[in-house]
């Protein structure tokens, strides 16, 4: 199957005030594969996936420069629409952050803010995200229950139900499963891979197996720089860069 | 071995006497809180009534009765907090949630700040200039109230803007990666996580207003006759003193000490409850605020900060 | 990706709560305005000298009215100081007991007592110092009338109290355990501790809270209007005297619209103003040095 890009990104700067922390990022991020950024902690992969969604707006003083597309157009042009932007570029952050509001309204949140107040279209939105994320089975009986009671794990799946629910291009996952018990993150994994044929999907992950495991490509960031994209078979069976060699055979980070 | 003895001598002897003045004092507090009540209460209790409190003063039977100074405590109450409580809550909103420039918002508290230092007194004058006289209001409830309303501004914004911090981040990210409007995520996730700061907030605000006598005697009134609550030209005009002011009336122009004890009872009854409920919401609030500062250990990063 | 909108509800609410919070500088804006304005013409009128160093107030008086605040302003310092020297000792120690002393439960059970009598109104103070404190100060000190500073400051030492006890007990309280785990380790007895190691430690929030207590009592009028006295005499102990609060207390619901003797209140507010406003700023500097250290 060809590969097409649905995010660019050429030249990439990215700074916090005076600090420097993206230099020069160019990539091309297929459409419908999971994509992994790896790297030591420090090393940019996340402020990296938090330019996409322009996450990084909230803090004061950061700014970018280059060229970063989706679909061909420029996130950080001033006329872009960032909500827009934001409800086609879903993100599932590292600590599961359900509101305190019930099951049903936490995914129902995004639909609503979009303009959906159809009760019946929202009674059918929220199952299906809830199907789509494994997690239907588990909370149906109790959809009007405090989001908080959730388990942990239950509460991320939770998290990308609600993410799913406004039927995003792009899926952004912040370490999504590092915050969880190994069952609950193996759960995750295998969701991830099933939402593949859905979504664009874009992890940092500190875990590198997990990135062998379901990632199509690998991309290795140090010091803000992205050192090597490619196949994930081919970065960890042979880089070719000798510091992402040093990186998955475990010498540092 | 004896030459030592004196300077420890003289050490627990000083110890001794920090640790006696220390017990002293704490209970020289409760003492004082002891007998202020239960003075209040044994000159006051005889004369309270239900029909004291749900009668107005009747010149011809010669007898008090505190209907009216209970309903323009309740009316002062209710205006100065809807005029204080969207601009209070709005500001801290504002300075939590949107404001960029540091110094605008050092500006804002320190004038806050301010707000809360100035004598009521001095609120007093400035009700007189301002909303008696410049705005046309003449003695009224209403001129009192918007008075109030500044000064309680202060207490309002201050609450409303720590509970607004004790919001986790990670909610307002949720809502805006969802592609949520900032004024759409502080409606929907921001605000309702953050109710009960606002209501301790009211709370106190409502406690200094019940407790005030200095502004509103000289841009209320001073009348202890039944106002006009039925329509709104009548609350609009309405005139008179509230509990605390009517406390100072009969005691110090009347000399009717028993009214005076007897309004002293339900102010301070009045302003015991409003610092059990404040007590109550703010318990709430303080967990929160303790639970942001040590986070349980679940949540807590893995791997040291983000890539 | 659309267009970005220009969306009205969003500018709306952003702009509106922007008015909101500048509101606060608004009426402080006001409020200074207002109280200069109004209170300048008396000043100028009578002699900025005359008024500020005049011995003698005498508005009343029909054929030469006399505005000359000292001893007003000296009152409100007598006052304040009184209250000061009495109360802070007191509310200091009972910070140190609530924070240090008392075994947690009765801590726990005691700073309720400090919140109630925060929350009792002025007027209620003054109603039980002029039924109880002004009566016994005439028997026990044998007083042609009880009433007076030595009333008043016993008055504002228990206001003052509450927020004395609060912001020291918050000071106390936030010393790091590490420094008095060592002053013990050196052999110093709990109540050395406290005095040598953890007050200082506490002292920029100690100071806080008497400047605040300060602040409160210059800026009292209800209570001490009920136990003064109100005769605008220099100060003394035992004499009645008239604060600068409630000098315009007294007088404002009878002072004539644009006689001179209101404008005058108004000119005794402005140097009100400006006394609070200079504690104000001290209290700033303390709160942000404690900040600091």
């Amino acid at each position: 199957m060809a590969e097409r890009t649905i995010l660019a990104a050429r030249d990439l700067d990215f700074y916090y005030g005076e600090v420097q922390a993206l230099r020069h990022i160019s990539i091309n991020i297929p459409a419908a594969r999971v994509t992994a950024f790896i790297g030591p902690s420090g090393c940019g992969k996340s402020t990296f996936l938090r330019t996409i969604n322009r996450m990084n707006d909230l803090i004061p003083a950061a700014r970018a420069a280059g060229s970063l597309t989706f679909r061909g157009q420029e996130i950080y042009a001033p006329d872009v629409d960032v909500t827009d932007l934001r409800r086609r570029v879903g993100m599932v952050f590292q600590k599961p952050n359900p509101f305190p509001m019930s099951v049903y309204d936490n995914v129902a949140y995004g639909p609503r803010t979009h303009g959906i107040r159809d009760r019946r279209r929202l009674d059918l939105i929220v199952e299906e995200s809830l199907r789509a994320a494994a997690i239907w089975d588990e909370v149906k009986d109790r959809l009007k229950k405090s989001a908080m009671s959730l388990s942990g794990g239950q509460q991320q799946r939770l998290c990308i139900a609600r993410a799913l629910a406004v039927e995003p291009e792009v899926l952004l996952m912040d370490e999504a499963t590092s915050a969880l018990d190994t069952i609950s993150a193996a759960r995750i994994e295998d969701l991830t891979l099933e939402l593949r044929e859905r979504f664009t999907i874009v992890m940092v992950t500190h875990n590198m197996q997990q990135a062998a495991r379901i990632s199509d490509k690998t991309a290795f960031f140090l010091a803000g720089e992205l050192i090597e994209f490619g196949n994930t078979e081919r970065i960890f069976s042979m880089p070719r860069d000798k510091r992402t060699e040093d990186y998955i055979t475990g010498r540092f980070g | 071995m004896a030459r030592n003895a004196r300077p420890a001598l003289r050490r627990q002897l000083y110890s001794a006497a920090v640790r006696l003045l220390v017990w002293l004092s704490a209970s020289v507090c409760c003492c004082l809180l002891a007998v202020l009540i239960g003075y209040i209460c044994w000159r006051g209790l005889p004369g309270l009534s239900w029909e004291l409190l749900t009668s107005e003063e009747s010149l011809l039977q010669g007898t008090a009765g505190l209907l009216p100074s209970l309903l323009n405590t309740l009316c002062v109450v209710a205006v100065s907090l809807a005029a204080a409580l969207p601009l209070g809550v709005g500001a801290a909103i504002y300075l939590t949630e949107y404001a960029r420039s540091r110094r605008l918002t050092a500006a804002v508290e320190f004038a806050s700040e301010v707000l809360s230092g100035i004598p009521s007194i001095l609120y007093a004058l400035v009700g007189v200039i301002v909303f008696c006289s410049a705005l046309g209001l003449q003695k009224t409830l209403l001129a009192g109230s918007l008075t109030l309303a500044i000064m309680t501004l202060p207490t309002i914004l201050r609450t409303t803007q720590e509970s607004l911090r004790t919001v986790p981040r990670s909610y307002r990210e949720g809502a805006l990666s969802l592609g949520s409007g900032r004024w759409r995520m502080i409606a929907t996730v921001v605000l309702p996580s953050c109710v009960d700061g606002i209501v301790t907030g009211c709370i106190l605000a409502a406690g200094r207003v019940v407790g005030e006598s200095a502004v509103l005697m000289y841009t209320a009134g001073l009348s202890t006759a039944m106002q006009d609550f039925s329509t709104i030209q009548g609350i609009m005009r309405a005139s008179g003193s509230t509990l605390a002011v009517a406390l100072y009336v009969y005691a110090k122009e009347r000399a009717d000490f028993a009214a005076a004890f007897a309004a002293a009872t339900v102010l301070l009854a009045l302003s015991a409850l409003i610092n059990l409920a404040a007590r109550l919401a703010g318990r709430r609030l303080g967990r929160r605020q303790r639970r942001k500062k040590h986070p349980a250990a679940l949540t807590r990063r893995q791997g040291g900060p983000h890539g | 990706m659309q267009r970005a909108k220009i969306k009205p509800a969003e500018l709306a609410m952003r702009l509106l709560l922007l008015v909101c919070a500048l509101t606060a500088i608004a009426f402080v804006l006001l409020i200074t305005a207002y109280l200069i304005a109004a209170g300048l013409p008396a000043i100028r009128e009578v002699g900025l000298a005359s008024f500020l160093l005049g011995r003698t107030w005498d508005s009343t008086n029909a054929s030469n009215p006399q505005f000359g605040i000292l001893p007003l302003v000296l009152t409100s310092v007598y006052g304040a100081a009184g209250a000061i020297v009495l109360g802070v000792p007191v509310g200091f120690f009972t910070a140190l007991f609530l924070a240090k002393a008392a075994p947690r439960p009765l801590a726990a059970a005691i700073r309720p007592v400090v919140g109630l009598l925060a929350g009792i109104p002025s007027v209620v103070y003054g109603l039980v110092g002029m039924c109880v404190l002004v009566p016994a100060l005439r028997s026990w000190l044998d007083l042609p009338a009880g009433d007076g500073l030595l009333a008043s400051i016993i008055v504002l030492a228990v206001m003052i109290l509450p927020s004395v006890i609060s912001l020291s007990e918050a000071a106390l309280a936030s010393v790091p355990r590490e420094y008095e785990e060592a002053s013990l380790a050196l052999g110093a007895t709990e109540a050395e501790t406290w005095l040598r190691v953890s007050a200082p430690a506490a002292k920029s929030g100690i100071a806080a809270a008497v400047v605040l207590g300060v602040g409160r009592a210059v800026g009292e009028s209800m209570a001490i209007l009920m136990v003064a006295g109100n005769v605008p005499n220099m100060p003394g102990l035992l004499r009645s005297v008239r604060f600068l609060t409630t000098g315009i207390a007294i007088e404002m619901n009878y002072a004539a619209p644009g006689s001179l003797q209101r404008k005058a209140l108004f000119s005794i507010g402005l140097v009100l103003f400006l006394f609070i406003l200079l504690i104000n700023i001290l209290l700033h500097l303390a709160v942000r040095r404690g900040r600091e250290a």
